[in-house]
């Protein structure tokens, strides 16, 4: 298709660049500098899409970031997919594929179109009633339906091919918007001496200039000052230029999150990352984002070929495209004389202008009755024709009184429309800054900011452009005053430019026509229409945020761009309150959508988070270990011979450390090292046992609670010298607990001696368990007797093993002869690999985190987390032996002597549960009932924590936190569970050896 | 993202660091001096401050320190960062009116 509506000369494209692209398998082609909305009018195309809702054709409405309409998916292939982008946004390069969205089979035949047949059965809020009526009817008929209706674009098939790039920058003034008032603003800033960062989100600075054709700054024409002051700023050296950057978030103490698109407009290149996000931290922010243009709410105003007044001369001047043949401007506001005098110069017919207002004129007015444009003043638009492009419009007198008279059809293929300027709050909004509504303006403006930073021209409501650009100067000197920058001299710039510009509009065009039988759009892209909003204030919604959230007027990526004012001027209406009084909605971020892709960043496939390894990670791998997540670490579940499932190799592992022996990856348990002379008074606050009488050499097994009484973490804490204690914490809890007690130590007891150091990665730990443990370790030990008279259980010594210094315990989490073996980890797994070569003899196994738990379970040692939720206390869980009952005070003492913590009080306790049938194995989690055949709820009595196969006792076994469960000991309980229920009986929760004289061989 | 003025490092972005609740909630010198009243005052009370907040940070990945703050619950300013021991500055606040 050739660009029939392409103009012989003018705007900014490049006319010796042809692109080639397709739009919906169409190859059409366009202008290097074209977007893909200027290239499609460019070739004729005005239908674009469909509505969210109705399924109604719709048209490209503007030529900016508020396009409601104009949603296409863009991508060769579904790695570089990406749906909902704005066709006005999106700039056009060679080998662009662009697709339509929410249409089937195409955008000229939709069979969702039946819904602009029923839109009186769906109106706003239809959906919240279904919730309600009929019953049932919203699972089974409605969700399902409107869930396949419901978006616009679809996601990608495949991953994101692309790469994203993340960067923080610091700077003394960002200006955001590179229009006349950013550049003065830079201009001036940079003056001042500032680092300055100037970001603008499109492909060229200039904002308003680029379109600009008409007026003169300091006696040269826009375009050449805009060329020239460009110039001048990127030979400053102290300000960053970012283009296709778009500030979409004001964060607090102003930092501002900017996207910058790198490479989406060149095909081709490979290797590059796709986006950027800056996060800016700038001292002080000039915002000069500028105005958006409103639409005039008028019954079917939302016709593919219906457009912003201020879109199409932006086309025909910037772009050198002609948006139609024949145009009807309907108009609240001069500036559509000016659109209309620039399209009557590029060749458009003028049918007419039909303005709202009795008598305008003065300006851009005159220059258009002067040329000779029909203008009909008093006239609104009753209504429009056409189908899949506009075809006529129905202008109608409007008397001083509101009355509508008779409607006369004028045919065009093209309709412009202005309701007036809302100006670009978004960012001001988001940073807390208050609203101010200005009458005057018939606009929201900023008033006190929350955050240091300034606001200039179009964006809090200044038009002229001599005022723009003074005040964007002036801003900018403010900022770089502010920011420690020098003083910098007001100055002014001479325009020569057409008339000042006035007028607006906000509400609903009168029509004369039955309200109940129009739709006249608020928000296109949501589909809400006037009526919509009058509904929602006749069903007794009267917050502005109410109305929005019932009609979805400005939600979605509209964020009040486009449909704010006129939703405003409505309510205002019908409540008969002044808009000063309704107020505005909130302004989320993002400005614009924002891709997920650059949010995550770099932080993508094995950087999405951390993964830690032991020393022994390695070697594991070899030999065919099964990993499991334990927090960040990754840790061997299970060691599986060739055709061995978890349960066999688990039961083999088990058999073997009560048979022989065991090695196990302790490595990942937290450690820290806890030094000083008040090292044991520090322990002692800390943890409920009493450490003072513990002797250097041995060790303690260490219960530590929260304030609240509750158990936090434990394990075995060694005293390697009367001020040196080497702590263990579980693998989960150890950023935990040195936190806490750094807390603690900081901050309660500043006035004790003692330093806290994380040790864990300075470890490696290997578990030797079983009752071959000793003989198999004894030759590697250099400097030390581990007899057991000369060891005996619960000790530390320092020594070497394998010829590296260690610290070896004496410990045991598995009920047999045990050793922990703490070598430097550079060394762990050559320490690991002699012992295990050297144990083969002897039937040394590796075992895992699985088998470790089996082990522990049957000798009733609690796992916190699993054992323990946040409400279990040490005595729940059997472990009052543990608390140092002379002691003064520890964390979680005053806790536990709270009515409800202890006696009297019938809490869950920790027991064992052996089912009746020794082969059926508890679901952990299950819950415990006295009489399975209550009905429902149920009183339930407690849950399974801990639940295994024992290979040991060749039956199941588990582990329950039961309501005064000691008490209940060999009575039976029963777990309800889908289609049976299980009979299970109360024991106490060691099941093996509980003497406990496998503890020493 | 909040910027926060460590007393010992300096301005610093708020990822460097973590929240630890409401400041001068005093923990009894002897606790088995209180009440079970107190004592869950102590535990689960705080004041939900609107406005000039004085709560703890921490840090956690500069100088691991713990330090104070007084923060505006309503613009999430900081008013004054001040070391763990030292009183309340409370002069910051009203010069910062």
């Amino acid at each position: 298709m050739s660009q029939n509506f392409r103009l012989p000369t003018g705007g900014r494209v490049n006319r010796g660049k042809k692109i080639s692209f397709t739009f919906d398998g169409r190859r059409m082609s366009g202008l290097e500098g074209d977007t893909l909305a200027s290239a499609l009018l460019a070739n004729g195309e005005h239908l674009a899409g469909r509505s969210f809702k109705y399924h109604r054709p719709r048209g490209i409405l503007s030529a900016g970031p508020e396009e409601p309409n104009a949603l296409v998916g863009v991508g060769a292939d579904e790695g570089h997919y990406s749906p909902n982008l704005r066709a006005t946004q999106v700039e056009l390069f060679e080998g662009l594929v662009a697709e339509s969205q929410n249409r089937s089979p195409s955008l000229r035949y939709d069979w969702a179109g039946v819904n602009n047949l029923i839109w009186r059965f769906i109106p706003a809020g239809f959906y919240y009633k279904t919730f309600m009526w009929p019953r049932g009817a919203w699972t089974k008929f409605f969700e399902p339906r409107i869930r396949a209706m419901a978006g616009l674009g679809r996601a990608p098939r495949a991953p994101d091919a692309t790469t994203y790039a993340q960067r923080y920058a610091h700077c003394d003034v960002l200006v955001v918007g590179a229009g006349p008032a950013g550049l003065a603003a830079a201009l001036a800033a940079v003056q001042g001496g500032q680092r300055v960062i100037l970001c603008d989100e499109q492909n060229e600075l200039g904002g308003s200039l680029l379109s600009e054709t008409d007026a003169t700054i300091d006696g040269a024409p826009a375009a050449r000052w805009l060329s020239e002051t460009i110039a001048q700023l990127r030979a400053a050296g102290s300000l960053q230029i970012l283009a296709r950057t778009t500030a979409f978030g004001y964060f607090p103490h102003n930092m501002l999150g900017l996207v910058e698109r790198l490479t989406d407009h060149l095909p081709g290149v490979a290797g590059q990352p796709r986006e950027r996000l800056w996060q800016v931290r700038a001292k002080q922010v000039v915002l000069a984002a500028g105005e958006i243009e409103r639409p005039l709410v008028f019954p079917d105003n939302d016709r593919p070929g219906i457009m912003l007044a201020g879109a199409a001369r932006i086309y025909a001047s910037r772009y050198g495209v002609k948006p139609g043949q024949r145009a009807v401007i309907v108009t609240a506001h001069d500036s559509a004389y000016r659109a209309a005098l620039a399209l009557y110069q590029a060749g458009v017919g003028i049918a007419a202008i039909a303005d709202v207002r009795a008598n305008p004129q003065g300006g851009w007015v005159d220059l258009a009755r002067k040329a000779g444009l029909p203008v009909r003043a008093g006239c609104t638009i009753t209504g429009t024709s056409g189908r899949l492009r506009v075809s006529g419009a129905d202008l109608a007198p409007l008397a001083a009184d509101g009355t509508v008279g008779a409607s006369e059809r004028v045919s065009c293929d093209l309709l412009l429309m202005s309701g007036g300027f809302t100006p670009s709050v978004h960012l001001f909004s988001q940073s807390r800054g208050k609203l101010v509504y200005d009458d005057a303006l018939g606009a929201f403006v900023p008033g006190t900011p929350a955050e240091d930073c300034w606001v200039a021209g179009a964006c809090r409501g200044v038009s002229l452009l001599s005022e723009v650009l003074a005040d964007g100067f002036a801003k900018g000197a403010s900022a770089a005053r502010a920011a420690g920058g020098a003083l910098v001299p007001a100055r002014g710039f001479a325009t020569t430019h057409a008339p000042a510009t006035g007028g607006g509009f906000a509400g609903a065009l009168p029509h004369g026509k039955n309200p109940a039988s129009v739709r006249a759009f608020v928000d296109f892209q949501n589909d809400s229409t006037a009526k919509d909003i009058k509904l929602a204030i006749s069903e007794g919604l009267r917050s502005i945020e109410h109305i929005k959230r019932y009609t979805t007027t400005g939600m979605a990526t509209d964020q009040g761009k486009i449909s704010n004012m006129n939703a405003l001027g409505i309510a205002t209406d019908v409540l008969a309150r002044p808009i000063a009084q309704i107020g505005t909605t909130t302004f989320r971020m993002p400005y614009t959508p924002t891709t997920f892709g650059v949010f995550a960043g770099y932080a993508r496939g094995d950087l999405f988070d951390t993964v830690r390894r032991t020393p022994v990670h390695h070697w594991a791998e070899a030999q065919g270990a099964v990993f499991e997540d334990v927090s960040l670490w990754k840790r061997a579940r299970y060691f599986p011979l060739a055709g061995e499932d978890m349960h066999q190799a688990v039961a083999r592992e088990c058999r073997a450390v009560r048979a022989a022996a065991g090695i196990f990856d302790a490595s990942t348990l937290g450690k820290i090292e806890v030094a000083g002379p008040d090292a044991a008074e520090f322990l002692n606050r800390m943890y409920v046992n009493a450490w003072s009488k513990l002797k250097p050499g041995r060790l303690r097994y260490g219960l530590l609670l929260r304030e609240d009484g509750f158990i936090l973490d434990d394990g075995v804490i060694g005293r390697m010298s009367d001020e040196c204690f080497h702590v263990t914490t579980t693998t989960g809890g150890a950023a935990r607990v040195l936190t806490m007690m750094e807390d603690y130590r900081q901050t309660e007891f500043p006035e004790l001696k003692v330093w806290l150091t994380s040790t864990t990665e300075q470890w490696a730990v290997i578990a030797l368990q079983g009752p071959k443990a000793r003989e198999i370790l004894a030759p590697f030990v250099e400097g030390a007797d581990i007899s057991h008279a000369a060891m005996p259980h619960m000790s530390v010594v320092e020594c070497r093993v394998a010829g590296v210094p260690a610290r070896l315990f004496r410990v045991s989490f598995t009920g047999e002869l045990g050793f922990e073996i703490n070598v430097p980890a550079d060394y762990g797994r050559a320490v690991w690999e002699a012992i295990f070569a050297a144990g083969q003899p002897a039937g040394l196994v590796a075992y895992g985190t699985e088998t470790m738990h089996v082990l522990r379970a049957e000798k009733g040692y609690i796992i916190v987390g699993q054992e323990t939720d946040g409400t279990v206390t040490p005595d729940d869980a059997g472990l009052s032996w543990a608390i140092g009952k002379a002691k003064p005070d520890f964390v979680g003492k005053r806790a536990l002597a709270r009515a409800g913590m202890g006696e009297g009080v019938q809490r869950k306790q920790l027991v064992g549960l052996l089912t009746d049938d020794p082969q059926v194995v508890l679901e952990e989690g299950a819950q415990l009932v006295a009489d399975p055949a209550q009905p429902p709820p149920m009183t339930m009595l407690g849950h399974v924590t801990s639940s295994y196969w024992s290979a040991t006792l060749n039956r199941s076994m588990a582990l329950a936190l039961v309501k005064n469960g000691r008490a209940r000991i060999g009575e039976t309980l029963h777990v309800p569970m889908p289609g049976r229920v299980i009979r299970v009986t109360i024991t106490g929760p060691v099941f093996y050896d509980a003497e406990g004289i496998k503890l020493d061989g | 993202m909040l910027l926060i003025t460590c007393p010992f490092c300096g301005p610093r972005p708020e990822l460097e660091f973590g929240y630890a609740g409401e400041a001068h909630v005093v923990r009894a010198q002897d606790p088995r001096d209180v009440s079970d009243s107190q004592w869950t005052e102590y535990l689960y009370q705080r004041s939900n401050v609107r406005g000039v907040h004085a709560e703890r940070w921490r840090h956690a990945h500069g100088c691991a320190q713990f330090f104070n703050a007084l923060r505006d619950t309503t613009t999430d300013h900081f008013v004054a960062t001040y070391r763990i021991g030292e009183s309340r500055p409370d002069a910051a606040v009203e010069a910062g009116r």
